[in-house]
């Protein structure tokens, strides 16, 4: 039989020591038994312990004494009181020293086996709780935010400043950013951890879909809806909801959202009852709202609703610094999904790809990193394995501009970020690689202008 | 040969040891016999918590032990008791000779209830299997409906067979015919 806990009897009386002690070695437990404080103090610092049985009454140091030692050096440790007399004094002594019961001598045989079974049991149940919420977070945190570029650093104090309010975040930034990981590091920093985060891609329902899919539905509201179902700002239930895409919603679906947020209420498609909801929301979009604000695209009560904390994601181009700890970091993931002993990459291939312009961000990174995998040999990525990649700017499947924007921005960089020596080198105007680089964004980077 | 001996403590009825012996018989499968001397247990009487100390009564039944003797049994109608405890249905000494059994607390009039024969004689053989169990060197059963299960109540006593599940049998039975 396994043993049900250690337990340690502390009495001066042997014969409490010897009878305590059986009765519990009968029960299942692992006994050790201290006839003084200072053999107690001895075999806690010898063996783990998971209770122990005090006696109030022992001379020397007494039983609230010891008691007030063990919890500075095992405050782990359940500590059971045994008492001779029914002192409430002595009770609530112990009690509010952080004894988690006490027991009057003689014991009843059912009351005692309880009081350490309770307490056995409550230990368990907190020491598994601390370690569901250790598993949740280790869960929760997002792995693949990597950075360690001035922008990034931004956007990591930005989640840990935003993360524990309740406050409304807009994450904004291209395609690929990794605007869905910041949404998770908020939703991780926040005390709304321990429920969940409801994801929704705005921008790939259909716009009654998409409200069915917010608000939830209820039976018969339209065809197909045979059951009453739940929306995503019901099934958050304390967590957080994040809306990718803001800006693809229609100009009704931004009125009822608005809504939601002023009024924290939703009536479900088809329902005319009004339903309250728990959430924090966070929004993201591709797009720059501003412009749809202009255009009458977007509800601007509603941009200020959900503009209350915004985090801008840079592009890979402007951290290319970045690039190498990304590329590590996927090769770390591949290696294990792929059972391929890759260790690192080749100082030419780095060099390479943080010169090329990521117009898909860190996601293409990871395409890029994850293809160089599946060809590459073992031991290191070479330039080579990113052929593919490297040569899919000059690819057929490119747009005109996002071709002209990798080309210029490649040929300025091989200059240094010299833009004289570029626009020789392109054969156009500088004034007009000027306006270029501005249109596309190119910033120089502190490494390359010193 | 191996051999129980059943020795009254105090008043015990001599109708409960009767009943007792071929029970202890079928299930251990070794003889077992009913001693005429009475070990007289006034020495053990705590004044006044007005109990007897079981592990005193122990030591003194050693010297009822006979060599062809195995395990003896006390069976007492008196309530027992342990210093830590407010009392004990039962005591015996682990992987030792003896053990002792008390009806006190497994009469039905105990708890205020009309007196119900059967019920306390199925009762105290649950209880004798139990403390002969410890005497063969077994410790408490997680099994609730094995005799060797921990009971510190009539209920727990009630729910339990009187036959001993299968892991604590082979675990005991060699021992009588070692």
């Amino acid at each position: 039989m396994s043993s049900k806990g250690n337990i340690l009897i502390v009495d001066d009386e042997l014969i409490v020591r010897d009878s305590l002690g059986r009765w519990f070695c009968d029960e299942g437990y692992e006994v050790g038994t201290a006839g003084s404080a200072r053999e107690a103090l001895n075999l806690v610092a010898q063996q783990p312990w998971d209770l122990a049985l005090l006696d109030i009454k022992m001379p020397g140091t007494d039983g609230i004494e010891l008691q007030r030692r063990l919890r500075e050096i095992k405050p782990n440790l359940i500590v059971i009181i045994m008492t001779g007399y029914a002192s409430v004094d002595t009770a609530v002594t112990a009690l509010k020293n952080g004894a988690y019961d006490y027991v009057v001598k003689p014991f009843d045989p059912d009351e005692i086996t309880h009081t350490v079974q309770n307490a056995l049991s409550h230990r368990r149940a907190e020491q598994e709780n601390v370690r569901l919420r250790e598993a949740v977070a280790e869960v929760a945190r997002p792995p693949e935010l990597i950075g360690q570029s001035t922008a990034m650093k931004r956007v990591f104090e930005a989640i840990v400043t935003v993360g524990p309010t309740e406050a409304t975040a807009l994450i904004t930034g291209e395609s690929g950013t990794g605007k869905e990981l910041v949404a998770r590091a908020i939703h991780a920093a926040s005390p709304r951890k321990y429920n969940r985060l409801v994801v929704i891609h705005c921008g790939a329902l259909a716009e009654t879909l998409l409200e069915s899919e917010l608000f939830g539905h209820e039976k018969g509201a339209f065809t197909g809806a045979q059951y009453r179902r739940k929306g995503s700002f019901e099934t958050a239930d304390g967590g957080s909801v994040f809306l990718d895409e803001i800006g693809d919603i229609s100009l009704k679906t931004q009125t009822d959202l608005l809504r939601v947020l002023q009024e924290r209420e939703i009536t479900r498609v088809g329902g005319n009852q009004s339903i309250h909801v728990d959430f924090r929301c966070i929004a993201a979009t591709n797009k720059s709202l501003e412009k749809l604000l202009e255009e009458g695209l977007f509800r601007p009560d509603l941009y200020y609703r959900l503009n209350v904390f915004r985090i801008e994601l840079p592009p890979l181009r402007d951290r290319r610094e970045d690039v190498p700890l990304l590329v590590e970091h996927f090769i770390r993931k591949f290696s294990g999904s792929m059972n391929k002993r890759v260790g690192s990459v080749s100082r030419e291939a780095v060099d390479k790809l943080q010169h090329y312009g990521w117009p898909g961000n860190v996601r293409e990174l990871e395409n890029a990193v994850e293809r160089a995998m599946v060809v590459a040999q073992e031991g290191e990525l070479g330039e080579k394995d990113f052929s593919l990649t490297l040569a899919s700017s000059e690819s057929a499947d490119q747009t005109l501009e996002e071709a002209e924007r990798a080309h210029i921005l490649r040929v300025v960089e091989a200059c240094g970020g010299n833009q004289t020596q570029a626009a020789t080198v392109l054969d156009i105007d500088r004034v007009t690689l000027h306006n270029k680089l501005k249109k596309y964004g190119w910033k120089r980077t502190p490494v390359e202008s010193p | 040969m191996s051999l129980i001996q059943l020795l009254p403590v105090g008043d015990a009825e001599p109708s409960w040891l009767g009943t007792l012996a071929p029970a202890l018989t079928a299930e251990f499968g070794v003889r077992c016999e009913i001693l005429t001397a009475k070990l007289d247990p006034r020495f053990s009487l705590h004044p006044e918590r007005q109990q007897y100390l079981s592990t005193e009564i122990l030591a003194r039944m050693q010297a009822y032990l006979a060599p062809n003797s195995y395990r003896l049994l006390g069976i007492t109608p008196l309530d027992l008791y342990i210093p830590i405890l407010t009392f004990v249905y039962g005591e015996a000494q682990l992987d030792g000779p003896c053990a002792i059994v008390s009806t006190y607390r497994l009469r039905q009039e105990f708890f205020g209830l009309p007196p119900d024969e059967d019920l306390l004689q199925l009762r105290l053989l649950k209880e004798a299997v139990h403390e002969l169990g410890h005497t063969l060197g077994l410790t408490h059963c997680q099994n609730y409906e094995c005799p060797m299960a921990a009971s510190h109540t009539v209920e727990l006593i009630d729910l339990k067979g009187t036959k001993l599940c299968a892991g604590c049998r082979a675990q005991s039975l060699g021992k009588f015919h070692q």
